[in-house]
């Protein structure tokens, strides 16, 4: 009964034997990524070239670029940006949108304000209880999207509005808040002093380079292919030097005014930097080692495959907008503290398009199913380049309207990046 | 070559309001044999499969399962009697790669709950080679880049890995080229020949003339006839689609021109 089971299979046009595994050569493994950028996995790169050519552009054009000064006005600039995008990721990720995460984080730091300033309570009361109308608003959001099935493009759209509206009525006549000094205020604006940015610098890499290392040895162990050691090196090598420039650059004094009798520095990176590195760590450990996280891509992808597998794949829905929520009342306590007040219009304007061109620009697809944690890094950074460097290159009345038109053209440029790739990887 | 068929339905009858879909089906598929379900378009192969699935509930008749009546409320149930539906249209994730696609829902993890990649992907290696799939480059591309007849063998594959004892295929080389419809068809065989209970669901004659090793003919909401492929010619067969009776085979005249009881 099993004459035709053998040899009836030959393998058909470009489909090759697979290599032997164990064989874990630079070459192989170079030529296997190169057939996946072709394919339409580009990843990061096309983020990463665009912002180091941007960054080159303001270099030259702009003496003063490059200084500590203002590579430290950058960081603190891109953290809000990066933070809600790293909760727009998840989002995204499952071809939703959020259109509310900026207007969500003002009304959450409005709440912030008005809790710890007007009510007079503790700041870290405040900020819990920020933080968890945030989770609230998420939650009621995703209910809505996942359970009535209304578009998350029209929910969002509307609390957009009426988040609005509340953090106007919040803030009232005075039109802001000014906060207290305090560990909100000093997460952007005091510093981690130097030497304990070199010690957590030096854990960082140490951390980076004993997960990578071992990553690799238990594949090896299980007799796979890994990543070779060579690549690995260069990898944590990268991270060490960008890691050690950026850490010797916040070490440098950026205090003009400091001279014999005038001792006050300002040195050491923002605290921000910190905040930025943890959450990170925990949403991308969250989105690419868990289970959970499995289930987002996997949603995001096909969910009818996701049903099918047993995914509860309303949970998931609700999940995403939970997470986005929270990141957004995060990145609106970390803007509040950049602008060390809370006005009437926080987080309106151009606050979320900033971080979904973020996310986008990093390499995180608006059709669901692409993306990853360090894209709104990549992206983020790549927005505050482009608004630090134009409000220098452009003075004048009309510097934000340029502003504004550069950014607009830049996520344009990169959502039809991502429908070109798109549509590329479905045709192949 | 077996006892007791895996899967057995005796005298299933499924209606919806006043359209009966199924009456007195009977039906087996043994391990270790590809069992082809064949009938014109509005036989009822549908049904009988998300019958079989659990996502219909049975009105009436018998459900026996390695010889043990059942019953099947729902597709949990089903999957965890080992009843496996690989759809046609697939059920994969683009975006998630062959390891990730096969272990979906079902993923391995470590001791401190984090995805135990490693486990995985030796598992999907050993399972394809199992299947002997070796059009399959690497077990971490993504399924988007894998052509029809790739996509339909990890699927199939899944099946194996989740050591299912009863994989029903629906339609698997509908949409696919003449030298991938062989591979999956080889494919089907040794999925067999691994002792799965295979039901394979096709149009295609050639396909099911050239794998199955039993042959059940719906027509028209009943079993025309389950027989051994080696005891009927591909014109009895079509006869038997069409018009539910073969010579003394099939049917009874009565019961053919007025079907629908």
């Amino acid at each position: 009964m099993s004459t035709q089971t053998d040899n009836t299979v030959e393998p058909g046009p470009g489909e090759v034997d697979r290599p032997a595994a164990g064989a874990p050569g630079l070459g192989a493994y170079t030529s296997r990524y190169v057939r996946r950028v072709r394919g339409g996995e580009l990843g990061s790169i096309p983020a990463i070239v665009g912002l180091v050519v941007i960054t080159a552009f303001f270099a030259i054009v702009h003496q003063g670029f490059l200084t500590a000064y203002n590579v430290e006005a950058l960081v603190v600039q891109a953290a809000p940006v990066i933070i809600m995008a790293i909760g727009l990721i998840f989002v995204l990720l499952l071809g939703e949108i959020d259109l509310s995460a900026g207007t969500t984080g003002g009304l959450c730091s409005a709440l912030f304000a008005v809790l710890s300033v007007r009510q007079g309570w503790s700041w870290w009361l405040s900020v819990i209880v920020g933080i968890a109308l945030g989770l609230v608003i998420g939650l009621s959001m995703g209910w809505l999207r996942a359970r009535l099935g209304i578009p998350s493009f029209v929910i969002t759209l509307a609390t957009f509005l009426g988040f609005q509206g509340i953090t106007l009525i919040l803030i009232g006549g005075q039109g802001s808040i000014t906060l207290q000094s305090g560990p909100i205020i000093d997460l952007e604006n005091s510093f981690v002093p130097v030497w304990l940015g070199w010690v957590l610098f030096a854990a960082f890499v140490l951390v980076y380079a004993a997960i990578k290392f071992n990553d690799a040895l238990t594949r090896r162990r299980a007799g796979l292919t890994g990543v070779p050691f060579s690549v690995l090196l260069v990898k944590i090598l990268v991270v060490a030097i960008l890691g050690g420039v950026f850490t010797y650059m916040m070490g440098l004094n950026r205090n003009v005014a400091t001279n014999a009798f005038f001792a006050t520095k300002s040195e050491g990176m923002p605290w921000s930097v910190l905040l930025l590195v943890l959450l990170f760590a925990i949403m991308h450990f969250m989105l690419s080692r868990t289970r959970y996280g499995r289930h987002v891509y996997a949603v995001g992808g096909n969910d009818e495959a996701a049903r099918r597998a047993g995914i509860a794949i309303s949970r998931i829905r609700i999940s995403v907008f939970v997470i986005c929520s929270g990141m957004a009342a995060i990145s609106g306590l970390v803007a509040a503290s950049y602008l060390q007040s809370v006005n009437s219009g926080a987080g309106a304007q151009n606050t979320l398009l900033l971080a979904v061109g973020a996310a986008v620009i990093g390499g995180t697809s608006l059709f669901g199913g692409r993306g990853r944690i360090i894209d709104a890094v990549i992206g983020g950074l790549v927005v505050a380049v482009i608004n630090n460097g134009m409000s220098d290159l452009i003075q004048g009345a009309n510097s934000t309207g340029y502003n504004w038109i550069v950014t607009g053209g830049v996520l344009l440029l990169a959502a039809g990046f991502d429908a070109v790739v798109r549509s590329r990887s479905k045709a192949s | 070559m077996t006892d007791t068929p895996t899967l057995e339905m005796r005298g299933v009858e499924k209606s919806f309001g006043p359209v009966h879909v199924l009456s007195s089906v009977n039906f087996q598929a043994n391990a270790g044999e590809v069992t082809a379900l064949v009938g014109d378009n509005g036989a009822g192969k549908t049904t009988m499969v998300k019958c079989i699935g659990g996502t219909y509930t049975v009105d009436a008749g018998e459900f026996l399962f390695e010889g043990q009546p059942v019953t099947v409320h729902g597709p949990r149930d089903a999957a965890a009697l080992g009843i496996e539906i690989v759809y046609q249209d697939l059920a994969l994730c683009d975006n998630l790669d062959i390891v990730q696609n096969m272990f979906l829902g079902r993923e391995r993890l470590t001791s401190v709950r984090t995805l135990d990649e490693n486990t995985m992907e030796r598992l999907a290696e050993e399972t394809l080679a199992s299947l002997s799939v070796r059009t399959v480059r690497s077990v971490r591309q993504t399924v988007a880049s894998l052509s029809g007849g790739q996509r339909q063998t990890v699927a199939i594959a899944k099946s194996v890995l989740w050591k299912s004892k009863v994989v029903i295929l629906d339609e698997p080389t509908a949409a696919l080229g003449v030298a991938q419809t062989e591979q999956v068809l080889a494919l089907v065989r040794r999925l067999a020949d691994q002792g799965v209970a295979v039901i394979l669901i096709s149009h295609n004659m050639n396909d099911v003339l050239q794998v199955a090793d039993s042959i059940g003919v719906l027509y028209l909401g009943r079993m025309a006839a389950q027989v051994r492929r080696s005891e009927v010619t591909q014109t009895q067969v079509i006869e038997l689609i069409t018009t539910g009776r073969s010579g003394d085979i099939g049917l009874t005249r009565a019961e053919s021109t007025g079907a629908s009881v």
